[in-house]
């Protein structure tokens, strides 16, 4: 009895020793950018390498301000971010609701049609997207961001699952019987139920487009007007050889925002990533 | 952005289904219904559906964005099929994405069978090993590039520390492949082995308890009862990881634009990093070659359609068995 005591206590050891291994390969890429945005470029190409953090942050924060409008872009990523993230929640949450507890003609092809375009690839559309982009006047303007993303098919489809559980019929009925229409039935009775549904999404939707990267790329025509993560490409692109320091900064500045919606919102995410299997 | 994987679906309450003897009404009368759920269809009609109708209607014809149409017929597709610098391209990303993938998928189901028999810290490790995830692939090739760095990266540094030669990583066909694999695993493995957590902790415990009073090992049960059930998760991130995996765009642009020559879609030296979606980028809005860039855009399609096929029918026939 001893003895498996001490095994298992043995196989407990190895077993956290091996995933707090994975859990500095893991962490290791940021602190290597912490460690290179810390430094200066002389030094950096100096071996043998730093492995501690260094005295010049502030330094190459100064050197990334002055080299691009670090703050605009961000602000540019916040509009995009924040506007698609609202959509979005308003839009696939008011499909979802529709699709999850009414019947009416098509609803079933409908449904077909929106999983159908869930497959349907990005850069089939990116051309013509473009042009039709290009004839409204919106190339070049966060807008050729915004509007596309507003309402998708994961979202609607996502809603949808979650509220065919959490919404009780018996509610919608009473609601009804209350006098109360579509709309309020939508606002005060459905929505309040999927709050952690809608945070899930809402943090999944702000930080793929926080990340966007291929289309604000094309779209974004004017150098002087992109978003975060085009601005930070730029600076890779062009300064890439001279000051490593700098595009450490802006790529470590970059990811702090996104850092923080995850902080808040980890517990949902990987929850629910989960969750589903569990129940 | 990946999609969540096992989404739960509670069992429909009687209540739920359509009352059995519903007033007939006229299509009209769900209006406000057909209001609700029109955004979405009225955006795809606008930046999907017609988009995608449109880019057919243009791989048959020559056009650089600005002047007239010109019929093509099919002369866009012949030329595609003996387009070695497409089917270079072909044969890069199904290399990046097999480099990736494999190791991936073996790393994390080792993370989830860790991750699902320790007691303590489980959340801590999930926090952490979901974190590269969500980093911006962006900031996360920037990084990458200078790990990879031939003059002062920290792989050469090691190297060199060992004794062994330095490798111009950035600079070599393996090199370039072996450094946008690396980056990808690193970025997925987390995101995977929650996944695959999530799929083993749905494994009731009287099965292990079973197995054990067989007198089986933890590799035999692991291989006898675990990876039997665990199937359908594994068949949703191979596909998950082959659509993604082959559509790698901003990893390889990004990491490699500094020592692109030509253009920054252009992949590197020899083209060694440039895959399927960087040919089309390259392609379409450098070259403004717009007819051909369709062609090649519903050429990655059928790529990716028939890869993730084959993925599917690998993994099913192995259950069969």
């Amino acid at each position: 009895m001893a003895s498996t005591i001490k095994g298992s206590r043995r196989r407990g050891i190895a077993l956290h020793t091996v995933l707090v291994l994975g859990l500095l390969l893991s962490a290791f890429p940021f602190y290597w950018a912490v460690i290179m945005s810390t430094h200066t470029s002389t030094e950096i190409f100096s071996y043998p390498p730093k492995l501690l953090p260094g005295p010049h942050f502030l330094e190459n924060a100064r050197n990334l301000f002055d080299n691009i409008d670090f703050f605009g872009s961000m602000l540019n990523s916040l509009l995009v971010a924040t506007s698609v993230t609202v959509l979005v929640l308003f839009f696939d949450s008011l499909a979802a609701f529709v699709f999850a507890k009414f019947e009416f003609p098509g609803r079933g092809l409908l449904f077909a049609l929106l999983m159908a375009i869930f497959m349907v690839p990005a850069q089939l559309a990116a051309i013509p997207q473009f042009v039709i982009m290009a004839k409204l006047g919106w190339i070049g303007s966060m807008t050729a961001l915004i509007v596309p993303a507003a309402a998708n098919a994961f979202g609607i489809f996502w809603m949808r699952q979650y509220m065919k559980g959490a919404i009780h019929d018996e509610l919608l009925d009473a609601s009804k019987l209350d006098g109360a229409g579509f709309l309020r039935q939508y606002w005060h009775v459905a929505l309040p139920v999927v709050r952690p549904g809608l945070a899930f999404l809402g943090i999944f939707t702000f930080m793929g487009q926080w990340n966007d990267y291929a289309w604000p790329l094309i779209a974004l025509t004017n150098p002087d007007n992109v978003t975060l993560q085009v601005a930070l490409s730029q600076l890779n692109g062009t300064h890439g050889t001279t000051d490593y320091g700098m595009v450490m900064t802006g790529a470590l500045l970059a990811l702090v925002p996104l850092l923080i919606v995850f902080a808040i919102g980890a517990r949902q995410i990987i929850g629910d990533l989960g969750k589903g299997a569990i129940r | 952005m990946a999609t969540v994987p096992v989404v739960e679906q509670p069992p429909p309450t009687a209540v739920a289904e359509a009352p059995a003897v519903r007033p007939r009404k006229g299509i009209l009368s769900y209006w406000r219904l057909y209001a609700a759920i029109s955004p979405f269809y009225l955006l795809f009609l606008a930046f999907g559906l017609i988009p995608v109708g449109f880019s057919l209607y243009l791989s048959f014809h020559r056009w650089d964005g600005l002047g007239s149409m010109e019929w093509a017929g099919l002369a866009q597709y012949q030329y595609l099929l003996t387009d070695s610098d497409f089917w270079q391209s072909i044969g890069n990303t199904i290399l990046i994405w097999a480099l990736a993938t494999f190791p991936m998928i073996f790393l994390a189901m080792v993370t989830a069978v860790m991750l699902n028999s320790a007691v303590r810290f489980k959340n801590v490790y999930r926090f952490a090993y979901f974190l590269p995830n969500v980093t911006s692939i962006v900031a996360v090739a920037i990084i990458f590039g200078s790990v990879f760095s031939t003059n002062f990266g920290l792989m050469n540094a090691l190297l060199q520390a060992v004794g062994l030669d330095q490798v111009a990583w950035l600079n070599t066909p393996w090199g370039i492949k072996v450094a946008i694999a690396t980056l990808m695993t690193w970025q997925w493995t987390g995101y995977n082995a929650i996944i695959f957590l999530a799929g083993l902790q749905t494994i009731p415990s009287d099965l292990y308890e079973a197995a054990r009073i067989d007198g089986a090992g933890p590799v035999q049960t692991f291989f006898r009862v675990t990876l039997p059930l665990m199937r359908p998760v594994l068949l949703f991130v191979l596909v998950v990881s082959t659509v993604t995996g082959l559509q790698s765009f901003a990893e390889p642009q990004v990491l490699l634009q500094t020592t692109a020559n030509e253009s920054t879609f252009s992949g590197g030296p020899d083209h060694a990093g440039r895959t399927m979606v960087l040919y089309f980028f390259q392609q379409t809005f450098d070259n403004n070659d717009f007819g051909y860039g369709a062609a090649v855009a519903w050429g990655i399609f059928l790529v990716v359609v028939l890869f993730s096929i084959i993925n599917w029918r690998l993994v099913q026939r192995r259950g069969e068995e």
